[in-house]
């Protein structure tokens, strides 16, 4: 039963982490139809942000901070980098996607060196559920993460930004003509993704407080691999996937024998269902139009 | 073969690395003593290049993307270096071993590479990509966890490095045998099917290209020559660790091939030897907190020259400012048409230049403005 | 030697619950120019997706020359003897001219050979490219565009890409070829420059031809006889010129 709770738990939050950042990957990809590699280190730099800034002793600005510098970093990276490839080969796109991982990356080894930053956001306790003693960041990261999942399926549910925004990933021509700023929503989607990305920088922390400059990147491949499997360009794909796969994860660390082969694991179930079925669980199909 | 046709500038990477071959060789046998140093550079700049022209055939000229060259080396490192090291006690530290070790160290790398293959058939671009970055990992994993006595887990695989000081000139015939191989391969009806295929698979289906045959030969050859450069590796040093095959250093190895021109094999070649000399000299001149600088560089390297490439708004800018053009007018070729080939030929050309006459006569519709969606079609 | 080339038997295709073409028989005896019309959306294009296999029929069957050629992939279609070209033009675009012609002789048993051979030079390399080379540059010869042979064919003019796709398609050595608005976009002059080709190709390939196109006098003064679809049916068949006068055809292009 505790083993049972504490997995169930610690699953359910690493999911909500890994759905949070695949939702950045998800919107980027149905919106700019292009695979921004760096969306993972933008997980690192929020990271930083919230290192830096807790120098004020201050968590709430902290993380205000994060997401704001994200924000911006997101926009500006998608108008210097991405946006005069709009329209070349998805090849050409995907490099500079690379290109621009590599570069933040190696920007903070610059700035923050190579050794690991340790980063306490909360000084947060364990409570105890039915008798078995569960993390507080773990329903913390829970909590918000539902609430940003309901927020953000209302927003684009409902309102009108939103509604542009299934328009653009529809039929970008079409949409256009339709008179929606389509270069506008476009930068709506990489702010938000970026926060997002910000957001779940703090959880890892309050998961693993150890910062570096690669911090990002492995959750980002996973929250990649979350988005495939659920289906890209598909919003509660992400969710569906990205709990699946920390599942997945934090089942296989429990199990002596393969939890070595943990990333192993999750990557072969990655390819495995990309060739059962390309489009994910809840991906939609697209036909080339010959 | 007729002689008259012979185009010596098909053939110019063969004669700078030939001669180089030979001068070393012929320097060595008489007893030349080289710096450490500089055999460990050779050594290392022809990996790169192997690894560079073997990358660029998938990249390049099958319009494929690539993230788990590091994976098909590792794969080729290790067995090679495990076969090495069993071999060792019984046939010694000699050639004939290396050539054992070379040969299953590339057959395994190969076999990987079919089954890599296999998605990509399936798969195309982004999902492709990502496909081969998580064989890459799946491979480190798995010989990361290995136990002492098979590959030597965490701590790495003890391999024998090659006894004699000339393993630089193997390298350099091993690069010399890749581009034989890479390039009769492109300059081929074979190769010819695989760029056929990167620029518009469709068409090329429709003209009767088994697809799924030559995705498969192009994932292969790349595979086992990448397997090749793992085995030369793991002779060139005593230890193996799977950390080093990660993820980037399959980047590193795509900044190579996008360095020197997408579907350039002597681009990558020089852009190969550049960034490895760049890569074991400025270590020595970045020191401290310079050092990382240079991935900074690469970083920047790379996506300025994509943009600049690719960008749609750079084209009239790019047809202007051409460094082609310039070294054409350098070396006043004339407007020779036949000077143009496939694999000079630049994957990312977009089809534009529209008579003026031609717009005179007829309400022309270039190809690249009729269908932006690439869904027109009235059915 | 079957009565027809091309046989249709009630070929349909539906996507979902769309049927895009249902019950489509279509006859084409050889050596003829069998022209395929219908307004907008009447399922041209899916019929040609059918027959080259990009699209496999939910109903019927086809066959060429009284060859069962249903559930084949693409490529195997075109080697048992259909070529087609795209309403949106498909060329290698980074590749220049003759090579993309040249890719189409691929598969022709006479310019065979292994890719051992090709990878070490053997004296049949040589001989196959240069013979592949000299049987690409007649085919453009055909079509006057030998002279620009070593251009990239994305620096084609409009008008003469629609001329290399069906070189390259004549090079696979069809026994059916499917033009898909072959005279989409082009001036008077070139269409009839075009029509003299087609009868070219016809007589001196010794080829059965289908096409699409939306010029009706493109069709009466080229087509034997036609098929008119609409809403993935057929409307009418047979003679150009009695199909062409169908009231009900003409209902359908006016609408009403």
């Amino acid at each position: 039963m505790e083993l049972f709770l504490t997995t169930l738990i610690n699953g359910l939050s690493l999911g909500g982490i890994y759905a949070m950042i695949a939702l950045g990957y998800t919107m980027v990809y149905g919106i700019a139809k292009m695979l921004n590699f760096a969306h993972g280190d933008i997980i690192m730099v929020g990271g930083y942000t919230i290192y830096v800034f807790m120098a004020t002793k201050n968590p709430f600005l902290a993380i205000f901070m994060a997401v704001l510098f994200c924000v911006i970093l997101g926009i500006l990276i998608e108008k210097i980098a991405y946006k005069p490839l709009r329209g070349a080969s998805p090849l050409a796109v995907l490099i500079t996607a690379i290109g621009v991982s590599y570069l933040l990356q190696s920007l903070a080894l610059i700035i923050f060196k190579s050794a690991s930053k340790t980063v306490t956001v909360f000084e947060l306790k364990s409570v105890s559920l039915f008798g078995v003693p569960v993390q507080i960041s773990a329903l913390l990261t829970l909590a918000v993460t539902v609430v940003v999942m309901v927020v953000l399926t209302l927003f684009i549910k409902y309102t009108r930004l939103g509604r542009a925004m299934i328009a653009v990933s529809e039929d970008k021509g079409a949409a256009q003509l339709m008179g929606i700023n389509v270069n506008g929503i476009i930068t709506v989607t990489f702010a938000i993704g970026s926060a997002l990305a910000a957001l779940a920088g703090l959880f890892l922390l309050m998961r693993a407080p150890n910062l570096t400059n690669t911090f990002g990147a492995m959750p980002g491949i996973k929250a990649f691999t979350a988005a495939v499997i659920g289906g890209i360009g598909s919003i509660p794909g992400a969710m569906l996937g990205g709990i699946l796969l920390g599942f997945v994860e934090c089942i296989a660390a429990k199990i002596t024998v393969i939890a070595p082969y943990t990333d192993a694991i999750e990557f072969s179930i990655l390819i495995i269902i990309l060739l059962v079925r390309p489009t994910g669980f809840l991906g939609k199909k697209r036909r080339e139009k010959v | 073969m007729n002689l008259k046709k012979f185009k010596f500038t098909h053939y110019i990477n063969y004669f700078v690395i030939g001669i180089l071959t030979i001068v070393l060789a012929v320097l060595t046998m008489t007893k030349t003593v080289f710096p450490s140093s500089f055999l460990y550079l050779m050594e290392k700049m022809s990996i790169s290049v192997i690894l560079a022209v073997s990358l660029s055939l998938v990249v390049g000229f099958l319009g494929e993307l690539s993230l788990g060259h590091a994976g098909f080396m590792c794969v080729g490192a290790y067995l090679g270096g495990k076969v090495a090291s069993m071999l060792v006690p019984v046939m010694g530290n000699s050639i004939p071993t290396f050539l054992i070790s070379l040969a299953v160290g590339a057959i395994a790398a190969a076999i990987c590479g079919a089954i890599i293959g296999i998605p990509a058939l399936r798969l195309r671009g982004d999902y492709l990509a990502i496909v081969t970055l998580a064989f890459g990992e799946i491979v480190k994993s798995i010989f990361q966890n290995t136990s002492d006595a098979t590959f030597g887990g965490a701590m790495g695989l003890a391999t024998p490095r090659f006894s004699k000081s000339y393993l630089f000139l193997f390298a350099l015939v091993l690069v010399l045998i890749t581009l034989a191989v890479v390039q009769n391969f492109i300059r081929s009806k074979h190769g010819r099917a695989v760029t056929a295929i990167r620029d518009n698979e469709i068409a090329a289906k429709a003209t009767g290209i088994n697809v799924t045959k030559y995705k498969l030969i192009a994932f292969i050859i790349s595979a086992t020559f990448a397997g090749v450069a793992g085995v030369l590796y793991s002779f060139s040093t005593s230890t193996i660790q799977s950390i080093t095959f990660d993820y980037n250093y399959s980047i590193e190895i795509l900044v190579m091939v996008v360095l020197g021109g997408m579907g350039n094999i002597n681009g990558s070649i020089i852009a190969a030897a550049l960034i490895t000399f760049l890569n074991t000299k400025l270590p020595t001149i970045l020191t401290g907190d310079l050092a990382v600088l240079q991935d900074l560089l690469y970083a920047l390297i790379l996506i300025v020259i994509i943009i600049y490439n690719n960008a749609p708004a750079l084209k009239n800018f790019r047809d202007r400012v051409s460094l082609s053009k310039l070294l054409k007018k350098l070396f006043r070729h004339k407007n020779d048409p036949s000077s143009i080939s496939d694999d000079a030929a630049k994957w990312d050309v977009v089809p534009t230049k529209i008579e003026m006459n031609e717009v005179l006569s007829v309400d022309v519709v270039p190809p690249d403005l009729q269908d932006p969606s690439g869904k027109g079609g009235d059915d | 030697m079957a009565a027809y080339m091309l046989e249709t038997k009630d070929l349909g295709i539906s996507f979902g619950g769309l049927k895009a073409a249902q019950n489509v028989n279509i006859r084409i005896k050889k050596n003829q120019i069998y022209g395929l019309i219908g307004p907008n959306g009447a399922g041209k294009t899916t019929i040609f997706n059918l027959l080259t296999g990009v699209y496999k029929p939910t109903t019927g069957t086809f066959y060429l020359d009284g060859e069962e050629l249903k559930g084949l992939s693409q490529e195997k279609i075109n080697h048992k003897g259909i070529a087609r070209t795209f309403q949106n033009i498909r060329l290698f675009n980074n590749m220049t001219v003759v090579r993309n012609v040249m890719v189409g002789l691929h598969n022709q048993p006479e310019f065979k050979c292994s890719l051992i051979e090709t990878l070490f030079r053997l004296p049949r390399h040589f001989k196959t490219e240069k013979a592949m080379r000299e049987r690409a540059k007649e085919l453009l010869s055909i079509f006057g565009l030998e002279e620009e042979r070593n251009n990239l064919a994305c620096n084609l003019p409009y008008g003469k890409q629609r001329k290399l796709e069906i070189a390259r398609a004549l090079a696979t050595n069809p026994k059916l070829l499917l033009l898909d608005e072959p005279a989409a976009g082009m001036n008077p002059h070139e269409t009839e420059d075009l029509v003299n080709t087609i009868k070219f190709i016809r007589d001196n390939f010794d080829m059965t031809i289908l096409l699409i196109e939306h010029d009706m006098k493109f069709v009466a003064g080229l087509c034997d006889e036609v098929t008119v679809l609409n809403f993935g049916t057929v409307l009418a068949e047979g003679d150009t010129k009695s199909a062409l006068n169908d009231p009900e055809v003409i209902k359908a292009y006016i609408g009403g």
